[in-house]
């Protein structure tokens, strides 16, 4: 809000690895991401990319006796990673905070939604209950909640999804927080649905200057929402970039799947919907090669290491990507139809 | 739990069948009674000679006796859990396949079964039988016949398994298994047992052990109560409420029988728990994670 | 709610006159069953049989005795055979000292068990857990009259610790030897539900734990003694408090007389296993009606507290 040059969450190199009986799992490997006050950074990848493990992690809720965390996250200069675990228990909930999936699991079924809300106020705030339930009220109202008066009363399986998960959004604000964290936040609603909650989400952070970490593998959604993009794949972000850059120039070949497998309204439907062959790497054994090698029908020699994220195009910096082909053979591998729409070619149809 | 697991399996393995082997010779060498010397009997080494030779108020044998008490309150059990699981399998399957009204009265009979404290209707039923006697009965059951508490046991247990059995056949019966069978015109009664029966079984396998145990501990209840095994016939339970009653001058008397009582019960509880990981796939997830 | 629980009480009713019929059938209708025999004893002419059945009325049709038997037990004029006492006179007696029995047993086991439960939940693995696994074990597998003699013996006989047995009224000894009498008999009731009750919530804790909402509590910024007390405890002791309901009729409604018997505590369990044994009809009859008045009120009591603990369950 003050600087907006000034990033508000600067996330540093941050690892984060599980020590499970298959072995150390490497959830998070390297991921370095910035946030500035009413921006919408979005993070994209798949199921098991590291996305949803990175949201957590900024949440501390993924500290346990088994998990090693690595790297720095500084919320206003403050690290989160290293912060104590008191300490971390006021930030969250007040000045970070986050929206999960599904809001009938998240949300506790046997108390009354008000109640819940209330709770997380009265936690950080000097405030007694009558005062924090006008706060709530005021909270569901501007959430778009219709007759809060009485929804304020309900528990969570009388509420719709779409309500419930204003209900989430409402406890998510109602300290106050600098950053929201919204972990896939629209995929288990109905899609009209999902078009309110993004409208919500978007209205707010307009009005507030929040900044909004979007965690989700819709890249629909982030044409929605977002101002920036982190594409991630095995733990690493594979290409980072502004939306506009991320749509008409993709770099990496994972990106162009994630495109590629996108129904567009705009485009003729192809025949067979292009997804991505194969599925992703196993977290407890990576070497050095590039992780999405496996699956990419682009692969060479160079593929055997993988390169560090970084500009393909010295000229036009803030759009790196770790894929070891030129920039030239990009531009040109990405088109996979007539009409030059963007997609990753299927492994067969590139031996052919 | 999951470091347990083969504990308890390797114990249940050496316990259970050598009960059954022990109670397996008291039959045959029943009839030579007094003569029979328990040395040769596998018990663990703390409990001494004293034991097993010492003799109770009537001058008989407690080794002995403890013996055929095992082989009563044995007989007892296992026909009792019989009994429960062969008519909780009749009622729960034709509750839950039938439905309607025939459920609505099976349904309402273990209401009332349910209602009824198993102690008070076991005791009240067992009084009435047992001590009842024959003097007039065309009735096949002598009084004091073993058959009147397996069957008390057996009746009064049935809610426990016959409940759980008519829920889930109230699941299977809407399966497309059942329906298919029922597109190829097979009968009612041979759709539940062909088709449903088998289904079942694993829930009637855990169950049947904790259903043994069960029978084991009522039968002991029942009778020292004074209305299970009536003397001078001997059971775990029978032997406990005379030795209590000498408890102060031979305690012996009355711990010895209640060891042999624990180790079985205890050791079928551990079978109940081992088959109901080995079958029970929530278990097994539960143990994997 | 109105409705759910006016259909409940219909089915008590139906519930309790099934009951008295089949108590009533067993001493009755069972061969054997005619009291006048018993009453008379095994040397009695057929006319001292004849003239016991004339004075109670056996030689009545059995409805008739039945209905005449249902008139007594709700005018409360009901007498047994044997002693010819008011039997609602012995259970008033006696019924204090089985409720003392039952529910101070049912706060310890439910105390003991929620705090072993939560302490191994949140230490999971370990030591523990096999005690607690044991101790359920043990609770399934011993009979109460044995270990209750047993601790009779030792801890109240041989060591003096506790009274050998017995009951002592509030009135006379106080609160302090009521308790100090009700202390072994409590433990060793209490001892065959608290593994259970421990191992069944520990699991629930263990599984809440995993919750999307417990992840949310945490995310709200509150500590983890608030998330296990407001949010997982919560939720985990609804099978708690219903498995607690169910138990606590079982114990009230028959459970205890061997408890009763083996401390000599003069409770109904008491009087009903000694009416049994004489083959007395109306007390047993009483007894196992009131018994299942108590199993069926608490389980439809259980009932009305899961919908109010659990609102997911009052939609169906």
């Amino acid at each position: 809000m003050t600087d907006p040059a000034v990033p508000l969450l600067a996330v540093d190199d941050l690892r984060v690895r599980f020590r499970t009986e298959e072995g150390i799992v490497r959830a998070v490997d390297g991921v370095s991401l910035d946030l500035r006050a009413g921006e919408v950074l979005a993070i994209v990848g798949e199921s098991g990319s590291g996305k949803s493990v990175t949201a957590l992690t900024l949440m501390g809720l993924t500290r346990g006796p088994n998990t090693d965390i690595e790297g720095a996250a500084r919320l206003h200069g403050e690290d989160l990673v290293s912060a104590p675990d008191d300490r971390l228990r006021r930030i969250r909930g007040a000045e970070l905070a986050i929206v999960f999936q599904d809001p009938l699991s998240a949300l506790n079924p046997v108390q009354r939604v008000g109640k819940q809300i209330t709770e997380q106020i009265l936690v950080h705030e000097d405030l007694d209950r009558d005062q924090a339930r006008d706060r709530v009220l005021e909270l569901l109202k501007r959430v778009g909640i219709p007759q809060a008066e009485t929804r304020i009363d309900a528990f969570p399986h009388e509420l719709s999804g779409g309500m419930r998960q204003r209900v989430m959004i409402a406890m998510a604000l109602s300290c106050k927080p600098k950053v929201l964290i919204a972990d896939e936040p629209t995929t288990a609603l109905d899609v009209t649905i999902q078009a309110q909650i993004l409208d919500l989400i978007r209205g707010l952070k307009d009005q507030t200057g929040l900044g909004v970490i979007l965690v989700t593998h819709d890249l629909g959604v982030v044409a929605e929402l977002a101002d920036r993009v982190a594409v991630m794949y095995a733990g690493r972000i594979v290409e980072q970039g502004t939306v506009d850059e991320l749509f008409d120039d993709p770099r990496h070949p994972y990106t162009w799947g994630l495109l590629g497998s996108i129904t567009r309204v705009d485009r003729p439907r192809p025949a067979r919907l292009p997804s991505i062959g194969g599925s992703p790497p196993s977290l407890t054994a990576l070497g050095t090669a590039c992780t999405f090698a496996p699956r990419c029908p682009h692969r060479f020699e160079a593929c055997a290491t993988e390169p560090p994220l970084a500009d393909a195009d010295p000229e036009h910096p803030g759009h790196p990507d770790r894929c070891a082909l030129a920039l030239d053979a990009k531009r040109a591998l990405r088109v996979v139809a007539a009409d030059g729409s963007i997609g990753l070619a299927a492994p067969e149809e590139a031996t052919t | 739990m999951a470091l347990a697991a083969p504990l308890y399996a390797e114990h249940v393995a050496n316990t259970t069948p050598d009960k059954q082997n022990l109670t397996g010779t008291v039959v045959v060498d029943g009839e030579e009674v007094d003569i029979v010397t328990p040395d040769g009997i596998p018990v663990g080494p703390t409990w001494g000679s004293e034991y097993l030779l010492g003799a109770d108020i009537n001058g008989r044998d407690v080794a002995v006796r403890l013996l055929y008490a095992a082989r009563n309150s044995m007989f007892i059990g296992l026909t009792g859990a019989l009994i429960t699981t062969l008519l909780a399998i009749v009622f729960g399957i034709v509750a839950g396949y039938y439905r309607g009204p025939v459920d609505w009265i099976i349904s309402r009979a273990m209401d009332v079964l349910w209602a009824v404290p198993v102690l008070l209707l076991g005791v009240a039923l067992g009084v009435a039988l047992t001590l009842g006697g024959v003097r007039i009965g065309p009735l096949t059951l002598d009084a004091g016949s073993l058959w009147i508490p397996a069957l008390i046991i057996g009746v009064v247990s049935v809610v426990y398994l016959a409940r759980p059995l008519r829920g889930e056949i109230l699941q299977l019966r809407e399966q497309e298994f059942v329906e298919a069978a029922r597109a190829q015109g097979a009968s009612g009664p041979r759709i539940m047992f062909s088709e449903l029966l088998p289904n079942v079984m694993s829930t009637v396998l855990v169950f049947f052990p904790l259903l043994f145990a069960n029978a084991v501990l009522l039968e002991a209840s029942l009778s020292f109560l004074g209305a299970g095994v009536q003397p001078p016939d001997a059971s775990w339970g029978t032997m406990i409420d005379e030795g209590i009653n000498v408890l102060i001058t031979q305690p012996a008397l009355t711990i010895a029988p209640g060891i042999m009582l624990v180790l079985c019960v205890l050791s079928l509880n551990v079978v109940g728990e081992s088959v109901r990981k080995a079958i029970d796939p929530r278990a097994r997830v539960m143990l994997e994670q | 709610m109105g409705r759910f629980i006016i259909r409940r009480l219909v089915g008590m009713v139906i519930v309790l006159f099934a009951v008295s019929v089949i108590v009533f059938a067993i001493f009755n209708v069972i061969p054997n069953g005619a009291p006048e025999n018993r009453m008379a004893g095994k040397q009695s002419t057929p006319q001292q049989i004849e003239a016991i059945r004339r004075e109670w009325g056996f030689d009545k049709p059995i409805t008739t005795q039945y209905v005449k038997m249902m008139e007594k037990l709700a005018t409360g004029d009901l007498v047994s055979y044997q002693q010819q006492r008011n039997v609602f006179d012995e259970i008033k007696q006696g019924l204090p000292h089985t409720l003392s029995l039952a529910i101070g047993a049912a706060i310890l086991w439910m105390a003991a068990g929620v705090a072993l439960g939560v302490y191994s939940a949140t230490r999971a693995g370990g030591k523990t857990d096999f005690a607690i696994n044991v101790l359920a074990l043990i609770g399934i597998s011993v009979p109460v009259f044995w270990l209750g003699a047993l601790v009779n013996y030792y801890l109240g006989y041989k060591l003096g610790w506790f009274p050998n047995g017995g009951y002592v009224e509030v009135a006379e000894g106080g609160l302090w030897q009521w308790a100090y009498h009700l202390f072994m008999p409590w433990t060793v009731l209490a001892l065959l539900f608290i593994g259970v009750y421990s191992r069944v919530l520990r699991g629930t804790i263990l599984e809440t734990q995993n919750e999307d909402f417990v992840r949310t509590a945490r995310a709200k910024g509150l500590s983890e003694k608030q998330v296990m007390r407001r949010h997982v405890l919560r939720t985990s002791m609804i099978p708690i408090i219903t498995l607690w309901g169910l138990d606590f009729g079982i114990v009230i409604g028959g459970g205890a007389i061997l408890t009763e018997a083996v401390f000599d505590l003069q409770g109904v369990g008491q009087y009903y296993a000694e009416s049994v044994s004489q083959l007395d009809v109306p007390p047993v009859m009483a007894i196992t009606i009131l018994g299942a008045v108590f199993i069926v009120v608490l389980n439809t009591i259980v009932d009305i507290l899961y919908a109010a603990l659990d609102p997911r369950i009052r939609l169906s």
